[in-house]
């Protein structure tokens, strides 16, 4: 598989630290200082994640120079969707004017590494020639903005990605360990009579340091695992672009890893947690301010609820 | 070296503490550690020990983090 190219958009609400302040028991300081985060963009005055990611697939498709028609497949990842019902993948189709099939797929912040496995297994068997890929997020809806300590963290957004059939794509390892307990949330249960267990709505309930664990030693296991398979010093890869979860989960994964801040990029400081988004949308933006050059090498790295976690590497090559 | 030792080692490494002002009766706030810092201490332990800790409300001192990993030692 080769990706052709990125898009990305973001709300046009922006969070900073000092609006938080007014509602809720936090600082500018303590939320820099434990996250990274500075400020976040947020879904307000009836945006919605079908909208921007439609509108980062039109990026991505005008960078690639082709269009909706010619889709074969579209695969949105996204961690609750837009709606429990259609999926947020035929939401985004009926707004680019696409004909093709389209789908969801959830495995969390790591859902856009799954949903390139599948466009990958698509386009190598021959069953498509040319795959867009969306990443569509509204965490802000699904956190409690009574606890301090979880909803400071999340943004909303969307990134995009055009694939086809062709080379740069070399490998990618992705794992899944299930368990609810350290990061789920729960939708409503509905009212049907005939059931008095039915499980009430629960916002996003996460447990930290686990997740913190988690995230920092899977993430640089599935990387150790991907170059040792592949024969890639970890010194020759050019950008290792992680999962924008947490600043201290980057820095802790980077010193694991022996590598520099300069091949560690970051977008958290200004777009927080965006779930699976991150990692197409600084993509999107690395590919627009330059840092992003043909034959570069990138080590692709997320984790999430599942608990899922997924690495690729792939040359860049558009 | 035994377990407190290893943990004074780890956090004189990764937090630029002198090792001597360790103590096992301190507590994590003591050492100015957040959560986040004692989940990066436990996850260097893992690795160090190959050992599991799990993390709870317990653990607030390292004297409980030394009882915790000399408990899955055994």
């Amino acid at each position: 598989m080769k990706v052709r190219s990125f898009g990305h958009a973001l709300p046009a609400r922006e969070v900073t630290n000092d609006e938080l302040t007014a509602i809720l028991d936090t600082s500018d300081e303590w939320i820099k200082s434990h996250t990274g985060i500075g400020s976040r963009h947020v879904l307000s005055g009836g945006e919605t994640i079908s909208t921007l990611g439609a509108q980062a697939a039109r990026m991505a498709l005008r960078k690639a120079g082709v269009t909706a028609a010619d889709l074969d497949f579209i695969i949105c990842s996204t961690t609750a969707g837009e709606m429990l019902f259609p999926a947020t993948a035929c939401l985004i189709q009926q707004k680019l004017g696409a004909k093709c099939p389209a789908m969801d797929v959830n495995a969390g912040c790591t859902g856009f590494l799954y949903a390139m496995n599948l466009a990958d297994a698509m386009l190598t068997c021959g069953k498509a020639k040319r795959v867009l890929l969306v990443a569509a997020e509204q965490i802000t809806r699904l956190a409690d903005w009574k606890d301090r300590s979880t909803c400071v963290l999340f943004g909303d957004g969307a990134g995009a990605a055009v694939c086809e059939a062709g080379e740069g794509f070399k490998a990618v390892r992705l794992t899944a360990r299930g368990t609810a307990e350290p990061l789920y949330g729960m939708a409503d249960g509905g009212n049907c009579p005939f059931d008095d267990q039915i499980p009430q709505a629960k916002p996003l309930q996460m447990n930290g340091q686990e997740i913190f664990k988690f995230a920092v030693t899977q993430s640089c296991k599935d990387i150790r695992h991907l170059l040792d398979r592949t024969g890639t010093p970890a010194d020759t890869v050019d950008y290792y672009v992680l999962h924008q979860a947490n600043r201290r989960i980057l820095d802790a994964a980077r010193n694991r890893l022996k590598q520099p801040a300069e091949k560690f990029p970051v977008n958290i400081t200004t777009h927080g947690n965006a779930g699976s988004a991150g990692i197409p949308v600084l993509l999107s933006e690395m590919a627009e301010d330059g840092r992003l050059q043909t034959g570069q090498t990138l080590v692709l790295s997320a984790f999430g609820a599942g608990l899922t976690s997924g690495a690729a590497l792939l040359q860049f090559n558009i | 070296m035994n377990t407190f030792e290893t943990i004074a080692k780890l956090l004189a490494e990764s937090k630029d503490m002198d090792v001597n002002d360790i103590r096992p009766d301190m507590s994590f706030s003591d050492l100015e550690l957040d959560s986040l810092d004692v989940a990066e201490l436990v996850m260097n332990l893992e690795d160090e020990l190959g050992v599991a800790v799990e993390i709870d409300e317990s653990l607030r001192t390292i004297a409980d983090l030394v009882a915790k990993v000399d408990a899955d030692k055994q």
